[in-house]
């Protein structure tokens, strides 16, 4: 027994030292050369101007707007996407799969292009001019929940999937009411999903700088906004350093919450096989009235754009999107965008296959039973680059990755590197739940008859897990696809992704340009669908049903 | 967290621990092999800003004079650009810089970004665009742009209203909610405009842009959302018919068969913008920049400008494209302000700016 103890311990630090590396080199040691630039301006540490900053009364309505702002958006993303969850997870009807795709697609769009097709919707001449949340906080947080509903869907969607239905039948056969099953019976064991789902949610809501920006009409500033204004337009690196240090303080602290909340709960999922969704019945009514709104929701922006992509000259066409294998009028583009497009797909490969990797290490050690303190410290380690800014991660990576050996500027490598970073928390977010819920007393029993470490990984962990793994493959695939903070910092001018050429298209004058834009967004949602639906296909089988194990 | 090691457990841990490390040594290798690439004498690094763009035949034609490629790295916008310079100055980040404008010269000087070069191929019309002091032997002038305030014809003939020809008029209750500008805080654009306020209006610039707020005017976050959502010319076709642009907008606007423009700028709202190159302090390669610097003061970099990138070349002897010469004129006298004036005061007018223009 001491013997295999010792043996799991090397494992334990063995798994954990890729994980840990990539997040010392390509997260934490750029934010804290970043940041030390602010705080050691001449070389003496200068704590005087931090609390300066600190104490601005511009700083704390920044601070204070940051916080509830995101703490709204995330409400409300949770209470649409928790039904949208049960419709698309737990239920089963034709074009699930299609819809469950769509869902995810907003996600992934840049959120440039997702402010453009809001603001023409919201604005005083577009169709919902009347509702008035043009430039409004409204408007601001329409826009979050647009982003993040669809990561409430597939997050708690993942863990849903894998809870066995078993019990909530047989409450219901007790005598307990649909609303008594779901308060004592679903809701609680659903709770780490929908923390985990939430603490993402959070994070991205509170570090979103485009769509405060774009939707506010400047009005509006959140914590990133102002990072970045002081870091890129004024060089007040002590005051950026100051903000970069609250939101550490913020986030850690309210990661060290949400750790407390997601208290793992066993569930026995020994016999998972033979269980079919059922039909919806005229009892499901109401989520699937909310399932239908908040789809409406997120199609409007998109429909808006597919219009907006199809218009050309004063009638109707496909030029635009004939354009794309060309560089733009006038040259606005360095590469054609179908050339971005290929490009994209390669760096989300990459991407998708790294924070794939490193985020089952991370999941495998959290979830690890009787490892209470050293896993919640290190499952909040790797959700902080969620939380903090992504132009201090940013400039970071300029002044610090910048000589021997380490000298990645120019290398190909940084930007799948960088978003794999922004992918892991969420593989971590979606593995986790379910690898939590898996009964130590199952893997005890697998070691007592004879089985390795490696046996009991593949015989009890992954048949839990696969279903799990496959969709935070494709959803890392899908925030490699979209991702436009880090990948437009880092991205060289030769090798540009989708979003970047969209952004830059729009940055551009010119119809046909803005056409381009519109038409390459569409082909980035359709990819993005398309990649989630064959995600689709391998994990349920071409059945339908929720295959068997 | 110390692991008792067994000997059997290490014989079975050590391959995991080996290919960890091949794992990590794979990642960082090729990057250093992308930096040895730098050195290469025959490649020349342009730091630039998102707006850049140029035909390829012209850069090509470079190539073929000196042998030299030219790979352009964009930045972000102006001022961005040039915050990224100065934080990498010790390591910088390309050979040469083209775009810092006169609203950020002053600051990429005064941080020491740049090496000394002034080029014996500037045209005598640049002269006017030189800047002074240090500066002005650093920052070569390469083209320049005005932002002016641009109103939409058709809308204001189907209101009957005359349109605005003046600052002052924007403020005017006839004009009440028409007007949507980039903000200054987040778009280059912005900045300029709020500058052409600041001179135009002087120490009552405050009060100007109070009445402005008060009769109804939207900030954007960017010159694309005003243009492309909110202006009623533009792609979205959207419901202000007054918008802060460039007095090179309006050829844009000629409809397909069409021959003339549908909106105009205001040629007494603009400021004039100076796009400047220099050779950047620690360059691997300042030979091959001093090179491009001089190919951009040249006529086929200087022609090709007004298509590109929509500027206009400082080499006033260039000819212009048709259209500009009709539709898109500079601006007579345009408000100017010197660039180590805007450093100067550039942080304190923002935050005045924010606060008048925020809730």
């Amino acid at each position: 027994m001491g013997r295999g103890r010792g043996g799991l311990r090397a494992a334990y630090v063995g798994v954990a030292l890729l994980p840990l590396t990539a997040l010392v080199l390509f997260f934490l040691y750029p934010v804290a050369g970043m940041t030390a630039r602010g705080v050691w301006p001449h070389g003496r540490p200068d704590l005087g101007a931090v609390l300066e900053v600190l104490g601005r009364p511009r700083v704390h309505r920044v601070l204070w707007f940051t916080v509830w702002s995101a703490a709204a958006a995330t409400g409300v993303a949770v209470v649409l996407g928790v039904p949208v969850a049960f419709v698309l997870h737990r239920l089963r009807f034709p074009g699930q799969r299609l819809v469950r795709a769509l869902v995810v697609v907003p996600f992934v769009l840049p959120t440039v292009v997702v402010g453009v097709a809001f603001r023409r919707l919201l604005a005083a001449s577009g169709p919902l001019g009347g509702l008035g949340l043009d430039g409004s906080a409204g408007g601001i947080l329409a826009a979050l929940v647009f982003f993040n509903v669809g990561v409430v869907v597939r997050t708690v969607g993942a863990f849903w999937e894998s809870l066995d239905p078993r019990r909530e039948q047989a409450a219901a056969a007790l005598g307990a009411g649909p609303l008594q099953v779901l308060r004592t019976i679903t809701l609680p064991a659903l709770l780490p999903g929908i923390v985990s789902a939430a603490s993402v949610v959070f994070l991205f809501c509170a570090t979103s700088f485009g769509v405060v920006l774009t939707m506010g009409g400047l009005r509006y500033a959140n914590v990133e906004t102002e990072i970045y204004l002081l870091t890129t337009q004024e060089l007040d690196l002590t005051g950026a350093a100051a903000l970069s240090l609250l939101q550490l303080a913020v986030v850690t602290g309210l990661l060290a919450v949400a750790a407390r909340s997601r208290r793992p709960v066993a569930w026995d999922r020994t016999a998972q096989a033979a269980r079919t969704a059922p039909r919806p019945r005229w009892a499901h009514l109401p989520v699937l009235l909310v399932t239908v709104v908040v789809l409406v929701f997120l199609l409007a922006p998109l429909l808006s754009l597919a219009l907006a992509s199809l218009r050309s000259g004063g009638g109707w066409g496909l030029d635009s999107y004939r354009a794309l294998s060309g560089t733009g009028q006038r040259n606005a583009l360095l590469v054609p965008a179908t050339e971005a497009l290929t490009i994209s797909l390669e760096i989300a490969v990459l991407a998708a296959g790294l924070a794939l990797l490193l985020g089952t290490m991370v999941a495998w050690l959290v979830s690890r039973p009787r490892r209470g303190r050293v896993a919640a410290l290190l499952d909040s380690l790797f959700m902080l680059p969620l939380g903090v800014s992504a132009v201090t991660v940013g400039f970071g990576f300029l002044i610090t990755l910048d000589h021997p050996p380490l000298d990645l500027r120019s290398s190909a490598l940084l930007v799948p590197v960088a978003q794999a970073m922004v992918a892991l928390p969420l593989v971590v977010r979606t593995t986790v739940p379910v690898l939590r819920s898996v009964d130590d007393r199952q893997r005890q029993a697998a070691a007592s008859l004879g089985a390795g470490p490696w046996r009991v990984l593949l015989s009890v962990d992954l048949p839990a897990a696969w279903r799990a793994l496959l969709a935070a493959l494709g959803f890392a695939f899908a925030v490699s696809l979209g991702e436009f903070g880090a990948t437009s910092f880092l991205a060289r001018d030769d090798r540009p992704t989708l979003p970047v050429v969209i952004y830059r298209l729009l940055g551009h004058p010119g119809a046909q340009n803005f056409g381009m834009a519109m038409a390459a967004s569409v082909v980035l949602a359709a990819t993005t669908t398309t990649v989630m639906l064959l995600v689709e296909r391998l994990r349920i089988g071409p059945s339908g049903a929720l295959g068997s194990l | 967290m110390i692991a008792v090691l067994q000997p059997s457990d290490l014989v079975r841990e050590r391959p995991l621990i080996g290919t960890l490390v091949a794992l990590m040594t794979l990642l960082l290798l090729p990057g250093c092999a992308a930096s040895s690439g730098k050195e290469d004498p025959k490649t020349l690094v342009v730091a630039t800003h998102d707006s850049w763009a140029m035909s390829k035949s012209v850069l090509a034609q470079f190539t073929a004079q000196t042998g030299i490629t030219v790979h352009v790295q964009a930045e972000g916008d102006a001022g961005e650009l040039t915050n990224r310079l100065v934080l990498t100055k010790d390591a910088p980040l390309a050979d040469g810089v083209f775009g810092i404008d006169n609203t950020f010269a002053s600051r990429a000087v005064d941080e020491g970004v740049l090496a000394p070069y002034t080029s014996p191929a500037t045209p005598s019309t640049a002269r006017p665009f030189a800047l002074t002091g240090a500066a002005g032997t650093q920052l070569t002038p390469i083209d320049f742009g005005d932002v002016c305030v641009n109103v939409d014809d058709t809308w204001f003939a189907r209101h009957r209203l005359a349109p605005p020809r003046t600052l002052d008029d924007l403020t005017l209750p006839a004009y009440r909610g028409l007007f949507v500008t980039p903000g200054a805080t987040t778009s280059s654009t912005g900045l300029a405009f709020l500058l052409a306020t600041i001179v135009a209006k002087g120490s009552g610039w405050q009060d100007y842009w109070r009445r402005l707020m008060a009769n109804g005017t939207q900030v954007t976050a960017g010159w694309t959302d005003a243009y492309e959502v909110d202006f009623t010319a533009g792609g979205g076709k959207g419901a202000r018919p007054i918008v802060t642009s460039y007095s090179s907008s309006p050829p844009f606007t000629i409809p397909k068969g069409g021959s003339r423009p549908t909106t105009h700028a205001l040629l007494g709202t603009c400021f004039r913008q100076v796009e400047y190159a220099g050779v950047l302090a620690g360059s691997r390669n300042p030979a091959a920049m001093r090179k491009f610097i001089d190919f951009m003061l040249g006529r086929s970099f200087q022609a090709a400008l007004p298509d590109n990138m929509y500027v206009y070349p400082v080499d006033r002897s260039v000819h212009l494209p048709r259209v500009w010469a009709r539709f898109a004129p500079v601006a007579p006298r345009p408000f100017t302000m010197s660039a180590a004036e805007i450093t100067r005061h550039r942080t304190g007018w923002l935050r005045e700016w924010r606060d008048l223009t925020s809730r």
